[in-house]
């Protein structure tokens, strides 16, 4: 069956990172990613099943690895070939829908006694991600023993990694679950604080599920309640989409540093010049999402961080040159958000990431974000409207492998939230 | 000759087309036939002896005391002058400010007054560079005082340095320059461009504060002023004369000079600009050809830079000191000798081509939130008796309106852009919502202390003062103009003139009249 499989091959990785920088997705015809004809994984023992696909959404960190702009140090944490796609609703051969949670942890990797992180509950920390019964992978999708979600061959799973889906919940919102679960993670372990404002720049899929995240979770008192939420978002749509979710204010990213300085109440260290009406900030906001991941980016945030203030990378960043002098001088908090696992919410309740995601998804409508869909033999097209998507007009992309597992059990489509083939 | 008064014109078929400002370039624009063009009248003449006729003025006052019997030794003395607002353009050296302040300071040393400090009345405007200071005072003037700390700047913000002189009956807090207030004589200097200017404005609004200034301005105040032009009909002024007297009740001696300059605006190589279309020679229309081809092929940034380094032929005509409303009584009628036009009705559409310059971006950027105040602020309330335009009716400015700031002189106006007019246009719910955040924010309070920034609340004035306008008019039109920013501000983009037309047609009607304001140079509608 078909499948979409990225292989280690320096000239087509070469040819793809040159032809990235014509923009992301653009080397997708000639990178490392074929569509190929495979066999279902093999069942890596007891507690694994199979899934298979019917939404499998195209994130960043595919772009970055497609693009051949990914960090060199997950060289180690992934293992070729492998089919990529981690944000995947499929069905299990029982017909159950499942999300899946696609960490490859401990459990998964039949490792007894789980490490400390995976101990707590703490999936995304886990030490053991290169060891145990599995190929080295930080998630299914970048292991070669698992399979993907980019596939009609479909993927294993171990029990441990799957959640039900909800019949309530159509195909466009279950897909959705994974991306939320980082953004909550992201938000639940921020230490935010009532009355405080809080920036999220880039509102792309990681940073409008963020915004998302955090209003669902505040409203409900889980977690704190900012007293503004502010959000720097490159396209008209995304601004529009990130005020509908609850920002305070949605403006374009070089608004973003002067509306936190006005917010906040801060001055700027540096006079206004022209082409930089603010520089850093003396205050500044309590904590700044960074949903891009670039080097300007976490630039821009070490700027609109208040001291001793928290900047949250929650875009998956590269190999970037940034002054640290900032972060040094105004004692910044750097941090990383990656995955998801078990959060500890505001009343001291430990809850599942993904419990908490479904209720974001489902709180929200986060269905909706799901811009278009393509069948996978049309995945550079794909990848290439993924890698645009903000300039498209569009949000998340996925791969619909439904058509053809219905045709296969006779199922019908569940309705959807307005994907936009 | 004896310069010609302004005029009415009616288009017909042989009208040639209008010239029509638009920022840093003009364009000419074949209006409607039966439409009417206001033309300011032509500059009248010079004072033959400008400094022998300040001299008479400030020794023959209205309702005063010559000034040097006012002058002993041992008094504090100050000096205070209008600031880089005035006038537009900047006139060609010597400015009137420099020879009226040289004469008075020459009768402050001899009468052996030794404590004279001069105050740039800014009110809530950015200081002025050196340069600009140097333009204004002249350099004798500048080095004097400069390099001893005796030539400052007004400084709103300067709880050290504001005395509150007290209420009036209004409720009005009167808050001023502590130096000028408690000195034995403040002498100010004004130069009065338009009938807007001077009288009790220049010391109750020059030298105030923030807490004395928002009684005044403020949308209440902005749309019962019709208009600013003419003070008896003008909310903004009757709270200034309120606060004058007191002032004056207060124990302030002042001492007011005012000038008017004729609208000999631009100098001879812009002398198509002083004239009427139909008399242009073959010079003007080689002139404006060649002008208006070079500044199409010119980056914007540097027809500005052009623009601004123009320097009016501006002449002084009428000096007179004194008491304040006697002296201002005098110079309002000259005002109007100058600039006025008798109109006759009122009209349906009123166009204008708007340039490069307001009194707020001088040697700066006319950023879209200055668009809309010198059209709907200054241009617009350039009556007497009604706005030109009815009820209900439509103005069409032509400028580029470009989605552009001067970080240094406009912080503020750059996130009131951003964030207030994105919330709402409506000048009485933005007073309520921003007005007192923007005005206290401590980043530009620092900006306007420190650097050359206008304060805080200097947009929101701006949009107040095109409050009237807003309240009056059914729709803007803004031909030429980028369309996010015209929008933003609530107003109709066009790319031409006809567009514009069309749009208005949906307010208007199909037939409709329409005048077009043919300034700069400036004019003062009579409208009957």
């Amino acid at each position: 069956m078909k499948a979409l499989v990225f292989e280690r091959n320096l000239p087509r990785f070469a040819a793809s990172r040159l032809a990235s920088t014509f923009g992301s997705g653009r080397g997708a015809a000639i990178g490392p990613l074929r569509l190929a004809e495979t066999d279902p994984p093999a069942l890596p023992g007891p507690g694994w099943t199979r899934v298979i696909p019917r939404l499998s959404g195209i994130c960043g960190s595919d772009l970055a690895t497609l693009d051949g702009r990914s960090s060199r140090y997950f060289e180690h944490i992934v293992s070729f070939p492998f089919v990529p796609g981690h944000e995947v609703v499929g069905e299990l051969e029982s017909g159950e829908r499942v999300v899946l949670e696609p960490v490859l942890g401990c459990v998964a990797r039949g490792i007894d006694p789980p490490c400390p992180a995976c101990g707590r509950g703490m999936l995304g920390d886990c030490e053991r991600i290169a060891f145990g019964h599995l190929a080295p992978g930080l998630q299914t999708g970048y292991c070669a023993d698992t399979g993907g979600g980019w596939s009609h061959a479909g993927l294993v799973a171990h029990e441990s990694q799957l959640h039900a889906v909800p019949d309530a919940c159509s195909d466009e919102d279950a897909v959705m679950v994974e991306p939320v679960a980082c953004a909550t993670h992201a938000v639940c372990d921020a230490n935010l604080e009532d009355t405080g404002t809080v920036a999220v720049l880039g509102a792309g899929t990681l940073g409008l599920s963020l915004v998302a995240a955090l209003r669902a979770l505040s409203s409900s008192g889980r977690i704190a309640t900012p007293g503004a939420l502010l959000v720097g978002a490159r396209y008209p749509h995304q601004r529009r989409l990130a005020t509908d979710l609850g920002a305070t204010a949605a403006l374009a990213p070089d608004q973003l540093t002067r509306a936190v300085r006005r917010r906040s109440g801060s001055l700027s260290v540096a006079d206004p010049r022209p082409g930089r009406a603010t520089g850093p900030l003396s205050g500044g906001a309590d904590v700044v999402f960074d949903c891009v991941g670039s080097a300007g980016s976490i630039a821009q945030c070490l700027e609109m961080v208040r001291p001793r203030g928290r900047v949250v990378l929650v875009g998956m960043p590269g190999r970037v040159q940034v002054d640290l002098a900032p972060l040094w001088q105004r004692e910044i908090r750097l941090a990383g958000a990656y995955a998801y696992g078990t959060e500890t919410l505001r009343a001291g309740e430990r809850v599942r990431t993904f419990d908490l995601a479904f209720e974001v998804v489902a709180a929200h409508g986060l269905g909706r974000l799901v811009s278009a869909t393509y069948p996978i033999d049309r995945f550079e097209e794909a990848v290439q409207h993924a890698g645009a998507a903000g300039r498209r007009g569009a949000v998340k992309v996925a791969f619909d492998l439904r058509r053809a597992n219905e045709r296969r059990t006779g199922r019908a489509s569940r309705p959807t939230t307005g994907g936009t083939p | 000759m004896t310069p010609r008064p302004g005029l009415v014109l009616e288009v017909d078929r042989s009208t040639p087309p209008t010239l029509f400002w638009h920022g840093e370039r003009f364009v000419l624009e074949r209006l409607p036939e039966g439409s009417r063009i206001i033309y300011a009248p032509e500059p009248l003449a010079a004072l033959e002896d400008p400094v022998a006729a300040i001299r008479h003025a400030l020794l023959h006052p209205l309702d005063r005391d010559p000034l040097p019997s006012l002058l002993s030794p041992g008094m504090r003395l100050t000096i205070c002058f209008d600031d880089v607002s005035l006038p537009l353009p900047p006139m060609q050296a010597p400015d009137v400010r420099q020879l009226v302040i040289e004469q008075v300071l020459d009768m402050a040393a001899e009468a052996g007054v030794d404590d004279v400090v001069l105050v740039a009345a800014l009110a809530l405007h950015r200081r002025m560079t050196e340069a600009e200071l140097r333009h204004a005072l002249g350099d004798r003037v500048y080095d004097a005082f400069a390099p001893h700390g005796l030539l400052t700047q007004h400084d709103a913000e300067d709880p050290g340095n504001l005395l509150h002189l007290g209420t009036t009956d209004k409720g009005e807090e009167v808050e001023l320059n502590k130096r000028a207030a408690t000195s034995d004589l403040l002498v100010y200097v004004n130069i009065n461009l338009v009938a807007m200017d001077g009288g009790h404005k220049s010391v109750a609004t020059g030298l105030a504060s923030y807490r004395s200034l928002r009684h005044h301005h403020n949308p209440k105040t902005m749309v019962h002023s019709r208009s600013f032009m003419d003070a008896p009909a003008s909310e903004l002024h009757s709270s200034n004369w309120r606060m004058g007297r007191l002032i004056a009740d207060s124990g302030v001696k002042i001492f007011q000079i005012e000038t008017t300059l004729n609208t000999d605006t631009f100098p001879s190589q812009f002398g198509f600009l002083q004239r009427r279309e139909w008399e242009w020679n073959l010079r003007d229309r080689a002139t404006y050809v060649a002008t208006a081809a070079a500044l199409d092929r010119t980056p914007p940034r540097i027809a500005r830079q052009i623009f601004h380094s123009i320097r009016a032929p501006h002449a002084l005509v009428s000096v007179q000191a004194g008491e304040v409303e006697a002296v201002h009584a005098l110079t309002t009628a000259n005002v109007w000798k100058q600039q006025g036009v008798e109109v006759e009705g009122q009209t349906d559409i009123l166009t204008m081509g708007l340039p490069y310059i307001s009194p707020y971006n001088v040697n700066s950027i006319m950023n879209p939130i200055l668009v809309a105040c010198l059209g709907l602020g200054y241009f617009f309330n350039l009556y007497r008796g009604k706005p030109l335009v009815r009820k209900g009716g439509v103005v069409i400015m032509h400028h580029p309106t470009p989605w552009e700031f001067h970080p240094g002189h406009h912080p503020s106006y750059i996130d009131f852009f951003e964030e207030v007019l994105s919330d709402t246009t409506d000048p009485v719910e933005i007073s309520k919502t921003y007005e007192e955040s923007f005005a206290t924010d401590p980043w530009y309070v620092h900006l306007y202390r420190t650097g050359h920034a206008y304060h805080g609340v200097h947009p929101f004035y701006m949009w107040y003062w095109c409050a009237h306008a807003l309240d009056h008019l059914g729709r803007v039109i803004v031909v030429g103009g980028d369309p996010a920013a015209v929008r933003r501000m609530g107003f109709s983009p066009a790319t031409s003139l006809d567009d514009a037309l069309e749009i208005a047609s949906d307010v208007v009607g199909r037939s409709p009249s329409l005048t077009h304001l043919h300034t700069p140079p400036l004019l003062l509608a009579d409208v009957r």
